[in-house]
């Protein structure tokens, strides 16, 4: 999201759980070398906690036998990686060409107005994050959003007064 | 005008499934890939003229023969599955409709080149496509097409997903390399070119999703009857994407050399609301506009594309009806390119930044001739001056805007009236 400088530390401890320990032991024997196994780590620990913390970051490191400045560096340049909480409703809406020709600004306006966030920001009870993301190769049913990375294509505001409604 | 080689399955229920893929004869040619020679079946590909679909239209069977004859080094193969240029949305019907088509592509693939390891590079965001590719890879390995012995036959292969998060330089091919090695995607010079110092240096072979998937067609049927599909040096079909202003986007499967604008009003309706056509991005955003006029002489291959000055690249046709803000379009596509720079090379980083300062200034009602000028100046300095394309993927197009609708750059300068 906006801001990547800072890296959170919770003060608890990070381990992956039993489910994400096997997924990683069973991918780290197909990569010659251990570094590979950095950005499928960094997507296990945010599939677990929502985002990655500095504890998150350490515990990767130890576990691949690098710097964690290395898994720093990687969950910084990869903009997917989440480095601080996000909200329940993660709402990523597609600003790139096909999408913004077919009207996705009408999505981000309305999500202004009526729900109170910017791209980049979070709602105060922190059921929603927003963030403007490029292309999502969906262009043919243009204007896209994923909402917690589900597809909703062909996006009005009808029908995502309708999707926001349909959320717990 | 469509036609269903690579979307054959498409519209058939559950075709993700390994029992329902095979029903409708997935997996059929792996005896007779087994039965020939190495040489053979690269040669076949040759024959096909099956051109690379990630955009740049490499022929796939000769980018096969420049593999090292001798190595002592493994050959990997990285399926590019990417898929980030902006207007780009065919692989991943693939992925979700078909994916045996491209598992048994893959196999086709390795056993040609003599690869065991296979990775498939797929974009981040493709979250519940992930899940359908992986499900469809345990079930094929669960079938022994994947593992120990393909098919019964004396030769391993294994395949694994690696999942980008977020970043389109990652397409280009040694950015790709880059991050399945665990490193930042930032492009390496080239040469050594991968087929020679690839993924881990080894030989590597990196191909589109697309262009993976048309191999079970052309082992199983030959490479001339991929041939019977569109022209002599565009041979075969595309999964055409076409999007924007149109009253039917979508997916599409034509052979080459259809005429673009019956295209785009038989098989996609023509431009939406009753509207006039002021131009059309013929393959991905990375591709030079065509105006309305250019628009009725192209037609939908490589060398009708190359002529009109701008390329087929990855068959993602955008279509801008006569309302769009050429200004505004060409903020947005900078935006794109700036923001997915890698950051290694300084004209990318720093230039597409002042390019965008600019047309941001015009939009503002800021900017005068002069900076248009200057525009065109930075895309003379930023092009060809980088280690990938991904810069000119961006000064090409801006190129083309400045050129064909410069009026539009001028009506928002100050001093518009100095224009004569
Ligand atoms: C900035 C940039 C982005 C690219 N993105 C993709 C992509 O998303 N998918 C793809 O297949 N090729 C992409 N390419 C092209 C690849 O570098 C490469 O040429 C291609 O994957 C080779 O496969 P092919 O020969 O089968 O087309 C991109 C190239 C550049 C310069
Ligand atoms: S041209 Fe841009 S994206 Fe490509 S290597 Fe240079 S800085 Fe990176
Ligand atoms: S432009 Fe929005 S999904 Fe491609």
């Amino acid at each position: 999201m906006s801001d990547r400088s800072q890296l959170i530390i919770t003060g608890k401890p990070f381990a992956f759980d039993t489910e994400r320990d096997a997924e990683f032991e069973r991918l780290v024997k197909r990569y010659p070398i251990r570094e590979s196994m950095i950005m499928p780590a960094l997507w296990l620990a945010q599939d677990q906690e929502g985002w990655i913390s500095g504890e998150a970051i350490e515990y990767i490191a130890d576990r691949i036998g690098t710097y964690a400045a290395k898994v720093f560096e990687l969950a910084t340049f990869y903009t997917m990686y989440q480095l601080k909480p996000v909200g329940t409703y993660h709402i990523c809406v597609c600003r790139t060409l096909s999408c913004w020709l077919r009207e996705k600004q009408e999505l981000v306006d309305y999500l202004r107005d009526e729900i109170g966030i910017l791209p980049g920001q979070m709602s105060q009870d922190g059921r929603f994050s927003l963030e403007e993301v490029e292309c999502l190769g969906h262009c043919g049913t243009a204007p896209v959003i994923q909402i917690n990375g589900e597809f909703h294509e062909e996006m009005s505001v009808e029908k995502l007064k309708m999707v926001l409604s349909g959320l717990e | 005008m469509e036609v269903k080689i690579l979307s054959e399955k498409f519209d058939i229920r559950d075709a993700h499934l390994l029992e329902v893929a095979r029903k409708h004869g997935a997996y059929r040619t792996l005896d007779k890939l087994f039965s020939m020679k190495t040489s053979d079946v690269i040669e076949e590909v040759k024959n096909s003229g099956l051109r690379g679909r990630g955009g740049a239209g490499f022929p796939a069977g000769v980018k096969w023969s420049f593999l090292p004859k001798d190595t002592d080094k493994p050959v990997y193969l990285a399926v590019n599955s990417d898929e980030s240029e902006p207007a780009t949305f065919k692989d991943r019907y693939i992925l979700v409709r078909d994916p045996h088509m491209l598992i048994e592509g893959i196999i086709i693939c390795c056993y040609a080149i003599g690869c065991h390891d296979c990775y498939i590079y797929i974009r981040g965001e493709y979250t519940s496509q992930v899940k359908i590719l992986q499900a469809a890879i345990d079930e094929a390995y669960a079938a022994g097409y994947l593992g120990e012995a393909v098919a019964g036959h004396d030769f391993r292969l294994d395949v694994t997903v690696h999942r980008g998060a977020g970043a389109y330089v990652c397409g280009e091919e040694t950015a790709l390399l880059e991050s399945i090695e665990g490193k930042k995607g930032q492009p390496r010079s080239k040469p050594p070119f991968p087929a020679v110092v690839g993924l881990y240096d080894s030989p590597t072979i990196i191909n589109n999703v697309q262009s993976i998937a048309s191999l079970p067609f052309i082992i199983d049927k030959g490479a001339q009857a991929y041939r019977a599909y569109g022209t002599e040096k565009s041979p075969g079909t595309h999964l055409f994407g076409i999007s924007g202003h149109v009253e039917k986007p979508g997916l599409y499967e034509l052979p080459l050399g259809l005429s673009l604008m019956d295209v785009v009003e038989k098989v996609a309706g023509g431009v939406w609301r009753g509207r006039g056509l002021k131009g059309i991005i013929p393959g991905g955003s990375s591709t030079p506009v065509l105006t309305a006029d250019e628009a009725k002489t192209a037609t939908l291959d490589y060398e009708s594309m190359a002529e009109h000055k701008t390329m087929f690249g990855s068959g993602g046709i955008v279509v801008l009806d006569d309302t769009v803000d050429m200004v505004e379009l060409v903020e947005n596509l900078i935006y794109f390119y700036h923001h997915e720079s890698c950051g290694q090379c300084t004209p990318c980083r720093e230039g597409l930044g002042w390019m965008l300062k600019i047309v941001k200034k015009l939009l503002a009602g800021e900017g005068t001739i002069a900076d248009i000028d200057l525009l065109v100046e930075l895309c003379d300095n930023i092009e060809m001056k980088t280690v990938c394309v991904l810069s000119a993927a961006c000064t090409m197009p801006v190129r083309s805007y400045l050129n064909k609708f410069r009026h539009e750059f001028e009506a928002y300068a100050v001093d518009k009236d100095s224009v004569q």
